[in-house]
């Protein structure tokens, strides 16, 4: 008799409790709770994200990544960051012009040969992707912004980010026209990728300073 | 390996121990044309700029392997059938060379400009034709490019309407 109390008394509170966050939150609600409140979550660790955002964002503002996410409508290049040479311009698509465009002379590999780095798709990041000259705060802000990043979802940002070759050329970026090699981003490629994809598990949150 | 393509309309297969060499090599020591030319090698002059699949790229950063089933002209295949192009024309028009090692390359790029922007203003010619040519035929050439697409604009009427 005491055994049967004391399991309809748990059933009865299972139930009111399923019915409770039932009716407090919709799917989306939960979505956005999952999404954009991560501070909530329970397994939020600050110091592993910032540290995750960190070692992201050293490789984003490294000169392989900025070189082609310029703020104007000529490419940058090289270690210096130049402008790139003979007056090569964005063109509409961010695949240079009708009759000059990135295919030009870029392939879809590296070019020993002839010194020109080259990757599948290889093109501008569009101007709302411009991340010459912002801080990493304001680059990732705008990164994660679906409104500017093309619609993309966290989950997007992530696959784009660890998986597309145009990224990850950045650690086979071949040699120069001298035949000097590129200077690679200061994080080994692994490491990044797990970084990406720790900070974006961790709710993708973008550290105030 | 062997790489196979049209070039000038003709079917050619060349041999190559590297997929990456230039294709510029294939052209000029594979397949014997000699009128593209090499300059810097490192995409910087555009002097080896030919067509492939009408789109003009410079053949001495395109790796052969990605010519393979292409369709490539370079400036032996630019007239058809002896009738010169619109854009040979305006340079012996207008005494365009001056040395002429960079000029296939200028009229290369010329001719695919033309097919996308039929009348090209300055600026256009200013943004899609930064070949460099040591004489500094800058000027003539300007003038034959606006005459080529005069020239090119009367041929394209005249077959339309026949
Ligand atoms: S030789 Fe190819 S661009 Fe100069
Ligand atoms: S005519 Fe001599 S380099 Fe152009």
């Amino acid at each position: 008799m005491k055994k049967n109390t004391i399991l309809f008394t748990m059933i009865t509170f299972l139930l009111i409790g399923i019915i409770t966050i039932g009716s407090s939150f919709s799917d989306n609600d939960f979505a956005i709770d999952q999404e954009n409140n991560p501070l909530t979550a329970p397994h939020f660790d600050e110091n592993e994200s910032k540290a995750a955002f960190d070692k992201m964002m050293t490789v984003l503002e490294h000169k392989r990544c900025v070189n082609c996410h310029p703020s104007g409508a000529i490419p940058r290049q090289g270690e210096d960051s130049h402008l790139h040479n003979f007056d090569v311009k964005r063109g509409e698509a961010g695949q240079g012009l009708a009759a000059y465009s990135c295919n030009t002379c870029h392939s879809d590999q590296n070019n020993d040969y002839s010194g020109v780095p080259g990757a599948p798709h290889w093109s501008l990041a569009p101007e709302e992707m411009a991340w010459e000259g912002k801080t990493r705060i304001e680059i990732a802000t705008q990164m994660m912004d679906s409104k500017r990043n093309g619609g993309r979802s966290h989950e997007d940002i992530m696959h784009h980010l660890t998986e597309h070759e145009l990224v990850l050329w950045a650690w086979n970026p071949g040699v120069d026209a001298e035949g000097n090699p590129r200077e690679k981003p200061p994080v080994p490629k692994d490491e990044y990728i797990q970084a990406v994809k720790q900070w974006i598990e961790l709710g993708a949150v973008i550290p105030s300073e | 390996m062997k790489v196979s393509f049209n070039i000038n309309g003709e079917q050619k297969t060349v041999e190559v121990s590297d997929g990456n060499s230039p294709l510029l090599w294939a052209i000029r020591d594979g397949v014997g044309l000699k009128g593209t030319k090499f300059g810097c090698g490192k995409a910087a002059c555009g002097a080896c700029t030919i067509h492939v699949d009408g789109n003009a790229v410079r053949s001495c950063s395109f790796p052969v392997r990605m010519a393979e089933g292409k369709e490539i002209t370079t400036i032996e295949g630019l007239s058809n059938d002896g009738v010169l192009h619109p854009v040979q024309q305006a340079w012996m028009d207008e005494v365009v060379p001056q040395c002429g090692y960079c000029q296939p390359g200028f009229m290369m790029a010329t001719a695919a400009m033309l097919d996308k922007i039929p009348n090209p203003t300055d600026e256009d010619i200013d943004n899609n034709i930064i070949n460099v040519c040591r004489c500094g035929t800058y000027y003539r050439m300007r003038k034959a490019i606006h005459r080529a697409a005069e020239l090119n604009t009367k041929k394209n009427n005249s077959e339309s309407t026949q």
